[in-house]
């Protein structure tokens, strides 16, 4: 049976820690094993990072909303954020040569990479989610 | 308790640092900043970070050991990396940044490859 987990965080670097322990407690719980449970780790800090520092911009009115689900495909995590969005072809390859000594840049890749789909909206009340899922 | 513990050691020319704990977003990553910056101030500029007891790492720890790396660069030194876990490897590979840095495992090896 699946199982729908939601919190929300305020927009501080300590959220990325929070979000981290609740989704590894959560997959967890679900029976995921380590290497899945790491995967997730690392994109959902990645992505509840982005929110606080890009989208939200450290804001601290502004909520970060994070929903993990776990179903028979495997795991879902979604993370809202308040900010005014941003067109994710506009951010440039870190892996191409002239960005190999960006200092930033390269959460998106880490998500990618270690999800199986990534996907960005906007959400009809303003903000951007990211869809990530993981497939057992 | 910190999120990283940076312990540092002299031989010879060479300054090793040996991290332990995480080197992401906030702490982690400043606590390195604030080595290599005051390292270079005291005109040491041949560093070895070594990363065998850095358990979890994520793109702001890794974009701040590219910081450090043309940071030290900069100041006419060279950084290079020691231990990676297969973590961290794995990271570097995927960002190509394995292409960059100069990896050993043996740190004899590695200090060697400073002169």
């Amino acid at each position: 049976m699946s199982e729908i987990r939601e919190i929300k965080l305020p927009s501080r670097i300590e959220s990325v820690d929070q979000a981290a322990i609740e989704a590894d407690e959560f997959a967890k719980s679900r029976g995921f094993g380590d290497d899945f449970v790491s995967a997730i780790d690392l994109a959902i800090r990645e992505s509840v990072a982005n929110a606080v520092k890009h989208g939200n911009k450290f804001d601290e009115s502004k909520y970060v909303e994070v929903t993990f689900a776990d179903s028979s495909d495997g795991f879902e995590v979604m993370v809202r954020d308040h900010g005014s969005g941003f067109a994710v072809d506009d951010i440039p390859d870190p892996t191409n040569p002239e960005n190999l000594l960006k200092a930033s840049g390269r959460g998106i890749l880490f998500m990618n990479s270690f999800m199986d789909e990534v996907s960005w909206s906007n959400h009809d009340d303003g903000g951007m989610v990211v869809k990530m899922v993981k497939r057992r | 308790m910190a999120d990283i513990t940076i312990s540092e050691r002299q031989a010879g020319d060479v300054t090793i640092l040996d991290l332990s704990g995480k080197v992401t977003i906030g702490e982690g990553s400043v606590a390195l900043r604030t080595t290599i910056r005051r390292l270079l101030g005291e005109g040491k500029n041949k560093i070895l970070l070594n990363l065998a007891g850095v358990g979890y790492i994520d793109s702001s720890g890794i974009g701040e050991l590219v910081s450090s790396f043309t940071a030290v660069k900069k100041e006419g030194g060279t950084l290079k990396l020691l231990k990676l876990t297969q973590k961290i490897q794995d990271l570097l590979a995927i960002t190509k940044l394995l292409t960059v840095f100069d990896v050993y495992d043996d740190e004899g090896e590695a200090l060697a490859s400073y002169n």
